[in-house]
């Protein structure tokens, strides 16, 4: 178990069904969900699943309606109990936990939030938050200071003497969210928490969520079916079909290298120029000019068909450079030991290797050559062509 | 056709005899019942072994019941002693603190008066003691045998046969060894009204707390609550609704008991009711059915308006 290793799922088996035990023999023969569930009655939930989440990260599980996702989240706080597995936090299995134990693991250690919300519509928006702190038995006027915090912190201050069915969704999913922060636990567990939200108040929640994570860097397991929602939070995502573990990964490698035809025809719809980022396609620059006279740089240039080359000089990248610029100015006035001068350098943006293809899109089409790609500290990490963008985009049609 | 006559000849000539006998067509046609000795000695066993159970124990039944006759008999002594004005205003508060309407308050008292002025208020006072002392006692069984049902499919399975029997064994069936037991008077018709009465609050707290939603149930459990919490703090209020409407129903049942409860000496409205059928005085039991009504619809509208009330957080905008 690396440090980083925050909570880790091993070969957790989950039948439905009169004997779930009988089934196992089956399930590890290979036998398809489908035939074990029309011989045996028994229906496979969870295949052989096996997963590590890392301290303060989003882990995203994601998969479409039966996937047998919202069972997977059930088992960390065992609403649901596995057939068969291992779940551990912080290296502790939480299936060995007695009732009191698990009792007060669920007050301490994990919250949760749930897809219709799960508010108690018989209290208040405030009783709702300081849900958890009564159940820990804290303090009225402790536990109603706190709740006040968070209902502020998500944007609903002055709701705290309404009912849940006064609000709207949306709010109502804000309570849903301030009632799992209250509890100050360390692990997040958000079942499709947005799903029944209409898209506009889906993506302002998601916003929050990214806002309020920066802050709190909680451990966040984000189960959804809607992938554009998955790259946009996760940083790691793992597809779930039909109770198996499909693919566990970062978003670049679930949209660039999906392991199957499945997980292919999943990514095929997304809007990869939100979803990727430049660093995850650019490429190494054709032509990197390590010198500082013209006359050098143009040899260096004629190296390579391209016609154009990048100036990089201890303090990092300089500028780009068009052969034919330089070449114009050796038959003018210029001498080939003049040094490269600023006049030389083409109109190129930099571009900055976290920026989203979708804002990079009208640099690149106003521009002949790949685009530099220039980190914080001032070097030139790769080039991106309109070619490799149309490439990389064009795979979504 | 005509060897369907003479078999059924044939069977009429042998009935007497045929119970016993294996004669082929005989028991294809005739139930194959018992013998009569048989069926009196069954009957006859079971009379004395309950008589003997009931001499035996009758007495320490009694005195097991003696603390809650006492009681009844000092609430309806209450009852009647109190002023009549201090009664009714004192029910006419707790409709108001119940339903919060004017209206139904102002027509409680109303129809108080009337009772009253009939010449039936020291019947409707026993009538008031003992469905008041039903209800309570039919509320603290119910309830907690509600939850029970609720928490196990295995006890749902045992309970739900016998509340229907219960709701459905005529009513005069289950007063004979109720008298058997303890006599005529106010417990055997407590007790009898009882059982005839809390089925529906009995099966109404139980569908209210399996019907409370699950989502809810299952985020109050993730935030770790005890198995008490959750039934104080979440599954009975929410089960509230339902819970109300069992109870309301309770009380409907035990109020049509109290004639029938009459007879074996409940005092209140079902005498007068009793007596007016065996004389055919018309008036008079009507009368009385009438003051049973009234307070059938007071405790009906008031133990309604406080189940809507209670779930007024559902509504929209208005708190």
């Amino acid at each position: 178990m690396s440090d980083a290793t925050y909570i880790e799922i091993k070969s957790l088996y989950k039948v439905f069904g009169g004997q779930p035990k009988s089934i196992l023999p089956r399930i590890e023969a290979g036998e398809s969900k489908q035939k074990i569930l029309d011989e045996t009655g028994h229906t496979v939930g969870l295949k052989d699943i096996n997963l590590t989440i890392k301290r303060s990260e989003i882990f995203v599980i994601m998969g479409l309606s039966g996937s047998g996702k919202s069972t997977l989240v059930r088992h960390f706080n065992r609403l649901i109990e596995p057939t068969q597995g291992q779940i551990l936090v912080e290296g502790e299995d939480v299936l060995q936990l007695n009732k009191a134990h698990l009792q007060e693991f669920r007050r301490q250690k994990m919250s949760m939030v749930f897809q219709h919300f799960g508010l108690m519509p018989h209290h208040t928006v405030l009783e709702n938050v300081a849900f958890g702190l009564k159940t820990q038995g804290v303090a009225k006027g402790e536990r109603n200071r706190k709740a006040s915090k968070w209902l502020a912190d998500v944007g609903l201050d002055g709701y705290e003497q309404q009912y849940p069915a006064q609000l709207s969704g949306g709010q109502q999913q804000r309570v849903g969210l301030a009632r799992a922060l209250c509890t100050d636990a360390d692990i997040l567990l958000m079942d499709e928490a947005f799903s029944a939200l209409d898209p506009l108040i889906r993506s302002e929640m998601q916003d929050q969520l990214i806002e309020l994570q920066e802050k709190l860097h909680k451990t966040i397991i984000f189960i959804t079916h809607d992938l554009d929602e998955a790259l946009r939070l996760g940083d790691r995502i793992a597809i779930l079909k039909d109770g198996e573990l499909i693919q566990c990964g970062e978003p670049r490698e679930i949209l660039l290298e999906p392991v199957n035809d499945y997980v292919e025809a999943f990514v095929r719809d997304v809007n990869r120029a939100r979803a990727l980022t430049v660093e995850n396609v650019m490429k190494p620059p054709a032509v990197r000019i390590t010198t500082s006279t013209i006359g050098e740089a143009i040899t260096q240039m004629k190296a390579s068909p391209k016609g154009y080359g990048y100036v990089v000089s201890d303090e990092g990248y300089e500028g780009a450079v068009l052969q034919e610029t330089l070449e114009d100015a050796v038959e003018g006035e210029a001498v080939a030991s003049d040094p490269i001068t600023d006049e030389y350098y083409a109109d190129a943006t930099e571009v900055s290797p976290d920026a989203l293809l979708e804002e990079v899109i009208p640099d690149t089409l106003d521009t002949e050559y790949p685009l530099p790609v220039v980190g914080v500290d001032g070097e030139l990490k790769g080039v991106l062509s309109r070619t490799r963008l149309a490439k990389i985009l064009g795979k979504t049609a | 056709m005509s060897t369907w006559l003479y078999l059924r000849d044939y069977t009429y000539v042998t009935m007497p005899a045929m119970t016993t006998s294996s004669n082929n067509s005989s028991w294809f046609n005739e139930f194959p019942e018992l013998s009569r000795e048989t069926l009196v000695s069954i009957r006859k066993s079971l009379d004395t072994s309950y008589r003997e159970f009931s001499r035996e124990y009758g007495d320490n039944i009694d005195a097991f019941f003696d603390p809650l006759l006492s009681f009844l008999v000092w609430f309806e002594k209450f009852l009647l002693a109190a002023p009549w004005s201090l009664v009714i205003a004192v029910i006419v508060a707790i409709t108001y603190i119940a339903a919060r309407s004017w209206k139904l308050s102002l027509g409680v008292t109303i129809a108080l008066f009337m009772i009253g002025l009939f010449g039936m208020w020291e019947d409707t006072m026993s009538t008031l003691s003992i469905i008041t002392v039903s209800t309570l006692l039919s509320i603290l069984i119910g309830i907690p045998v509600g939850i029970l049902m609720a928490r196990s499919d295995k006890t749902q399975t045992v309970v739900t046969p016998i509340l229907d029997v219960m709701q459905t064994m005529p009513a005069f069936v289950y007063l004979i060894p109720v008298v058997m037991l303890l006599g005529i008077g106010k417990i055997p018709g407590l007790i009898a009204v009882i059982i005839y009465a809390i089925p529906p609050v009995i099966r109404l707290t139980n569908l209210g707390i399996r019907l409370v939603d699950k989502e809810i149930l299952e985020a109050a459990v993730s935030y770790g609550v005890s198995p008490m919490q959750k039934l104080l703090n979440v599954q009975l209020p929410l089960a509230l609704p339902n819970i109300m409407a069992g109870i309301n129903q309770t009380i409907m049942m035990a109020l049509a008991m109290v004639v029938i409860a009459s007879m074996i000496g409940v005092t209140g409205l079902g005498q007068p009711v009793l007596r007016s059928i065996n004389n055919q005085y018309f008036a008079l039991g009507l009368f009385n059915g009438l003051a049973i009504v009234v307070l059938a619809i007071i405790f009906d509208r008031v133990s309604q308006a406080y189940g809507k009330r209670s779930q007024r957080y559902l509504g929209g905008n208005e708190s």
